[in-house]
């Protein structure tokens, strides 16, 4: 609660900023993410990993919207980024269309065919629903792996590179700006959703959905909306890995993904676009601290290090069990406290 | 244009038709669960502009007939009709959002609100039937749905000083206490700007003053914006002060329907009250 603030229309009452320390903080951070490359003098190893993080924030702003808002769950985000992906490196290396444009055109063949998976959320409801979206994912990477002609079955499907002019635009370096404008839209078209009659009727749709329908939202259409929406900005996430990797495998896209996104935006914050990204710095940055660690101890018990690997994945959940148990509302809730804390200041009591 | 007067006279009140005229009639509907008969044949009209209170001892089928007419329950036999924009809708036929579109809004007898929204928000939601902006252009905000979200803005805060509720627009509902939120469910109703507003017990489990304030809103609803009503009320102090008429259920059955003062003296009424 920010005090001394008030307004004298309702234009700036309901802007996305309303006050001056929020407006602060979003420059303050628009500012780190333009600089973070120099900062860190260029170097590849700290801009990939930013680069993972940019991606990941657009694909769990996408399952948040689904899951954290609408209150659907879904299992079958690994085989929508696949879709995604498959979509655009096909484009690309079968039909030569520009990479910058099967962004978009994968984005929408996401959004439709998750449209299409998310008919059973008419019925279904809670674990039954994580169930068909189960299969969901299953049926997707069974047709990726089996529809040789297209997708080149199990084989990995090689991208050609995105080029700008003779600029090659996949390095870490060129490639960051890329990921981060569109993580910047990402955020900003689902801030202003939530601002509108379809992000409130899908918070509707979460918390109740009965009166939902009595209020004349029309539940089963903005169920399926919600799934439309929320996987074209997963497919968003898939082209960019297409892309950025120049090379796609169906491995990358298993039920692992799914869990790892659904681990992303409850430890980040459900409901919420800063939530998913905190979330998926969260579980980018975890696993590579844990890989360096365990890089730097090995020869100091050299008995001890084809454990390593096993001890890595043992910190990881153990870490992720006990952030569940001190904080369930996640890092967005931490966030929140320092947040209030300082607006108060100094007379925070 | 969101804002533009439709109907009878006042921008709360969505209907089209003029004090007196019949606005929705239930013929004769049947409603079962399994073996457990909910409605055994209940017929009734309500006028435009008027308060009906619906009255009967617990489980006589009052809830029952509310979902019945907003599409929640489907009853086995018999009509339900309203009459709005020159229509005729066969409520019986229609999805509940068809219904809350046409003009019916109402209220739960355990307060259904969207309990992590704000106040504002729920009450935003409330005008969800009558926006238009389309995704592309709320998904930028710009023109239209920005226009939409203010004038919307400007319509709920009309109804916020109504029901005096200022101090907790920005507030979780969760977080409320029952009274108030009893107060922001009405509030999403009439966001509706409903031609019919059905209220079920909107007043139970009030204390004395929170329950002098919620009836003032409802006759202020009703007398200056001349929104029709049909509330369910167990106390009966209330169904004398506010309402017109009064139908009474039990068992499933109409067995008595007239002035507060008729149906008071009513011998079957009595009985029905006595009798439980
Ligand atoms: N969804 C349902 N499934 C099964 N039975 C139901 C259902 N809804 C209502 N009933 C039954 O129908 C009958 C009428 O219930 P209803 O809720 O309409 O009564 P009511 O008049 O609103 O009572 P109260 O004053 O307690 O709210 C009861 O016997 C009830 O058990
Ligand atoms: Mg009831």
């Amino acid at each position: 609660m920010i005090s001394g603030t008030f307004h004298t229309s309702y234009r700036s009452d309901m802007a996305l900023r309303r006050t001056w320390l929020e407006r602060l903080r979003l420059g303050l951070f628009i500012a780190f993410v333009l600089a973070f490359p120099f900062l860190v003098g260029k170097k590849p190893y700290p801009i990939f990993l930013m680069n993972q993080i940019g991606i990941a924030t657009i694909g769990a702003i996408g399952l948040n919207i689904l899951v954290g808002y609408t209150g659907q769950i879904s299992l079958g985000q690994g085989a929508f980024m696949a879709v995604g992906a498959y979509t655009a490196g096909i484009l690309t290396a079968r039909f030569g269309v520009p990479w910058w444009l099967t962004i978009p055109i994968a984005a929408l063949v996401t959004a439709a065919i998750g449209a299409v998976f998310g008919i059973p959320s008419l019925r279904l409801k809670g674990l039954y629903l994580a169930i068909a979206t189960l299969a969901a994912q299953e049926i997707i990477i069974w047709v990726v792996t089996h529809w040789e002609a297209v997708t080149g079955g199990v084989d990995a499907l090689v991208v050609p590179p995105p080029m700008l002019g003779s600029l090659r635009m996949n390095t870490d370096f060129r490639f960051y700006w890329i990921i981060w404008a569109l993580a910047g839209v990402t955020a900003l078209l689902t801030a202003n959703l939530f601002r509108t009659r379809y992000g409130r009727a899908f918070i509707a749709i979460r918390d109740q959905d009965i009166a939902a329908e009595v209020m004349g939202v029309n539940v089963f259409a903005y169920k399926l909306l919600a799934f439309a929406v929320s996987s074209f900005f997963v497919g968003v996430t898939g082209a960019l890995i297409a892309h950025y990797r120049g090379i796609v495998t169906w491995e990358r896209f298993t039920i692992d993904v799914s869990v790892l996104y659904l681990a992303m935006i409850i430890i980040g914050g459900l409901g919420s676009i800063s939530g998913s990204l905190f979330g998926a710095a969260f579980m980018t940055l975890l696993p590579a601290l844990l890989t360096n660690l365990g890089r730097s101890l090995r020869g100091v018990f050299p008995a001890m290090d084809e454990f390593i690997p096993y001890l890595q994945q043992a910190s990881f959940g153990l870490v992720i069990i006990l952030f569940l148990i001190l904080e369930p509302e996640g890092l967005k809730k931490i966030w929140d406290d320092i947040k209030n804390y300082f607006a108060l200041w100094p007379f925070s009591y | 244009m969101p804002l533009q007067l439709r109907g009878f006279r006042h921008p709360l009140n969505g209907s089209t038709l003029e004090p007196g005229q019949t606005q929705l009639r239930v013929e004769n509907i049947h409603l079962a669960f399994g073996g457990v008969g909910a409605l055994a044949g209940v017929s009734l009209e309500v006028r435009q502009s008027e308060i009906l209170a619906i009255i009967g001892p617990n489980g006589a089928g009052k809830t029952s007939l509310l979902n019945s007419i907003s599409g929640l329950y489907h009853p086995q036999k018999g009509r339900i009709v309203f009459y709005n924009h020159g229509r005729e809708y066969e409520l019986t036929r229609m999805k509940p959002h068809q219904i809350a579109a046409a003009g019916v809004a109402r209220s739960f007898q355990n307060i259904e609100l969207f309990r992590h929204m704000t106040v504002l928000d729920n009450l935003m939601s409330g005008a969800h039937v009558h926006m238009r902006a389309g995704l592309f252009s709320s998904l930028f905000y710009w023109g239209p749905a920005q226009r939409e979200q203010i004038a919307f803005r400007d319509f709920i805060e009309d109804i916020i000083d109504l029901l005096e509720i200022p101090a907790i627009r920005y507030k979780k509902v969760g977080a409320l206490a029952y009274g108030l939120q009893k107060r922001v469910e009405l509030g999403r109703a009439l966001a509706m700007r409903p031609a019919l507003l059905l209220l079920d017990e909107p007043m139970a489990g009030m204390n004395t003053e929170e329950k002098e304030d919620m009836a003032r809103f409802i006759l202020d609803v009703n007398e200056e914006h001349g929104v029709t009503i049909v509330l369910i009320e167990h106390d009966m102090g209330v169904v004398m002060d506010i309402s017109d008429r009064v139908v009474v259920l039990n068992f499933g059955r109409k067995i008595a329907e007239g002035t507060p003062e008729e149906v008071s003296k009513n011998p079957a009424v009595i009985e029905a009250y006595l009798g439980h």
